[in-house]
């Protein structure tokens, strides 16, 4: 047997007095780390197999377990970190190109930590959201450059189709095969009671879903897994996928293995066959090309639906987003590589691409600058994680964020990074009929159902803070924020102005 | 209905399409516009002229022909139904086409058939007769493309990297011998008789809309193009 370099991560740590061998968690762990030693009476685990996913941890009846990380050390070195070194063995045993789940965890900054919202003192006084109306509500969508009234008066509507949400959070796009049949049951389930909408990614749209199409935004990427007129009908929207933030300039391919029952039913290609999602779109070169996949989604949904086009954040993201509005699409979705995907390569996630912070100000500001920001909403996503992100963003001028990773750590992710492996021992990103069972759907709505209202309050108090009543308000107001510890050049991206100026 | 297109852009053309119900249409000056038939079901569509890109995208039934050229992306995602082109079509014809058919009597561009699927009884068929640009097939997973090169002195009908990424679905090439850049992820072998057989309807049907003959069709060997595996990146990722 060849000799393993890799000392595990973690390690199991099993209070003895407390463990009663009930086994649970040997049932639990798909990654089948422990084991019932019947000669000696007692647990074993193998740590090279945990992912530190928590489950057996959190099932624990009588909290024996935690999962610590392990102190064994290489020679301490600066520049040759434990993890640069692992990854070196692994692709010295493989050959593979390394392949990770979820979004980087490379300390990157995060800018919505260097960026504080105002509130109100003295003059312009806060407002109290308990007692007084807050409009979350928001219109994603072209809006008109002016209105125009008729003969009586009244305003003509002239309103291209868009999407209404009651809070300006979306689900973003996770597709069925990424995630569990019930994982997106949960999600399409607390779309429709919280007034929003969720996306089905590029995998296609189960039938037991397709009552919730009023709350779906349904994508159509390279692959076209799963796209036909029904489909393209049922969605309150049309998703272009032309990129991810977590794996900017490549596709995706959910593996053969992956490929089975509903899956290959919902994609619409054969049991055990790859499911390849090109880098490219092949029949789009231009924005021209874009504008064509653009019109021929209108056309065959008769211009019932908006069309959102997503693309990941990159060098020069303010020009191509100016290139899509001029598209014809009506709302931009751009996603920062911090984002979250199913499965990536390591080196593309953890290096290509450009934080959403960034980007969304640049786009921002490009648009208004052109005279075309209103031709296009923009939903900013890529690591959005808590309610100030959400206030930060919309103040940069976003309409709305798409929120990934959060809602899966909802419905019960701990962030193991390993959905590629497909043993999500939550129920979550796995395709296993024993393993998707532990999702309650119904549980996993309530907890996303939980989450959002929590958040949509949260900013109404911040908003109510800096004496603004509706998101409206916020939307572009840089005003309301200010930079800390951010260089002249950054601030000058971010288009806020310094801490105390 | 009869639609005169010399003066109406796309969407009037749909319009009108749409509001023929189920009563066949013929369109004629058609020079370029857009979108034509896109998300169409059963409709008949008859096209005198040149249509512009994007024909047919998302077809989900009927028929659709083109007595003349097409352009890019026909039949782009179509799902079931019938188009057919006298004349040449474009790049990216077929593109990821999941069902129906596709008949070209003369050459198509870059990337026909490119990402075409299957699924179930749902099988996609693109007939070219005359030659196809570079990429035919690529990211192909289902379906048959057939390639006839008629009335070309080629001795292979198609151009280079034909299959490339392919993981799924047949290529039929009438040709004397195979592409000389012929990937090692494919296979290939002289059709059999069982494999002219599977394909007699098909060469049966485009003899028929476009009049030309089985007998010159026979005078060359075909040859049967399939991968060698339906997951080419297994191997390639190791787990971090």
């Amino acid at each position: 047997m060849p000799v393993s370099m890799i000392y595990p991560e973690f390690e199991i740590i099993r209070k003895e007095d407390r463990c009663i061998h009930c086994r649970l968690c040997e049932r639990q762990c798909a990654n089948e780390v422990h084991r019932f030693d019947k000669e000696h009476g007692r647990m074993l685990a193998d740590e090279a197999k945990c992912v530190d996913c928590h489950r057996c941890v959190a099932l624990c009846p009588t909290r024996a377990l935690k999962i610590v990380k392990s102190d064994h050390t290489f020679r301490p070195n600066a520049n040759w970190g434990e993890e640069t070194i692992h990854d070196i063995y692994r692709q010295a045993d493989s050959g593979g190109v390394l392949l990770a789940a979820m979004g980087t965890p490379k300390p990157y900054p995060v800018y919505w930590d260097k960026i504080l919202v105002n509130a109100s003192q003295v003059t312009n006084p806060p407002i109290d959201p308990l007692r007084e109306p807050m409009e979350t509500r928001t219109f994603l969508g072209k809006k008109p450059h002016q209105v125009h009234r008729g003969p009586d008066g009244r305003l003509k509507n002239e309103l291209s189709p868009g999407l209404s949400l009651d809070t300006p959070i979306l689900f973003s796009a996770m597709s069925y095969g990424s995630i569990s049949l019930n994982a997106h049951k949960a999600l399409a389930k607390a779309a429709e009671k919280l007034g929003i909408c969720y996306n089905t990614g590029e995998g296609g749209l189960h039938e037991d879903l397709y009552q919730y199409g009023s709350n779906t935004i349904v994508q159509v990427a390279s692959g076209r897994f799963g796209v036909h007129k029904q489909y393209l009908n049922t969605g309150a929207a049309i998703e272009i996928k032309m990129g991810q933030g977590a794996k900017p300039g490549i596709g995706g391919h959910l593996p053969g293995a992956k490929i089975a029952g509903d899956i290959s039913k919902t994609r619409m290609i054969p049991q055990g066959a790859d499911s390849i999602s090109p880098a490219p779109h092949h029949d789009i070169y231009s924005i021209e090309d874009l504008r064509q996949l653009v019109y021929s989604l209108k056309e065959a949904t008769g211009y019932q639906k908006p069309i959102l086009v997503k693309v990941a954040a990159v060098h020069n993201i303010a020009a191509i987003a100016s290139g899509i509005a001029r598209s014809g699409a009506d709302i931009i979705a751009i996603d920062g590589f911090r984002g979250g995907t199913g499965a990536a390569p390591a080196r593309i996630r953890d290096n290509i691409g450009i934080p959403i912070e960034l980007a969304l100000a640049a786009v921002d500001q490009r648009l208004r600058e052109e005279g075309i920001r209103g031709d296009v909403s923009i939903v900013a996503g890529g690591s959005i994680r808590e309610s100030s992100d959400v206030v930060k963003a919309i103040a940069l001028g976003a309409d709305a964020v798409y929120i990934g990773t959060a809602a899966l750590l909802a419905l019960g992710c701990h962030l193991c990074r390993s959905c590629h492996a497909g043993k999500c021992n939550w129920g979550i990103a796995t395709q296993q009929p024993d393993l998707v069972k532990r999702l309650d759907p119904e549980e996993g709505a309530g907890r996303l159902v939980n989450l959002v209202t929590a958040w949509t309050r949260e900013i109404k108090e911040m908003m109510g803070g800096m004496g603004i009543n509706s998101v409206e308000a916020l939307r572009g107001n840089r005003m309301m924020l200010r930079g800390i510890g951010l260089s002249d050049r950054e601030l000058s991206i971010l288009g806020i102005k310094h801490a105390g100026e | 209905m009869v639609i005169q297109a010399e003066l109406l852009d796309f969407q009037a053309i749909n319009e009108a399409i749409r509001s023929a119900g189920n009563s066949p249409v013929e369109i004629h000056g058609c020079c370029g516009q857009r979108y034509i038939g896109d998300g169409l079901a059963d409709q008949q569509v008859e096209i005198f002229g040149t249509p512009g890109n994007a024909l047919g995208a998302y077809l989900n039934g009927g028929t659709i022909l083109v007595h003349g050229n097409a352009q890019d992306a026909v039949g782009d995602t179509m799902n079931e139904g019938l188009i057919c082109i006298d004349g040449l079509s474009g790049d990216a014809t077929g593109y990821s086409m999941r069902g129906g058919s596709i008949f070209v009597h003369g050459n198509v561009g870059y990337r026909a058939g490119i990402h075409m699927k299957e699924y179930g009884e749902q099988k996609p068929l693109l007939v070219v007769g005359g030659t196809a640009g570079s990429f035919l097939g690529e990211y192909q997973s289902g379906g048959t493309i057939l390639v006839l090169g008629l009335h070309s002195k080629d001795p292979v009908p198609v151009n280079n990297f034909c299959g490339m990424g392919m993981y799924g679905g047949r290529i039929y090439l009438r040709a004397e011998h195979l592409p000389s850049d012929f990937s090692s992820r494919l296979t290939s072998r002289p059709a059999e008789e069982a494999d002219l057989k599977e394909i007699q309807p098909a060469l049966e049907q485009f003899c028929r809309l476009f009049g030309e003959s089985m007998e010159e069709i026979r005078k060359k060997p075909f040859y049967v193009i399939t991968p060698n595996s339906s997951s080419p990146y297994q191997q390639l990722y190791a787990a971090k």
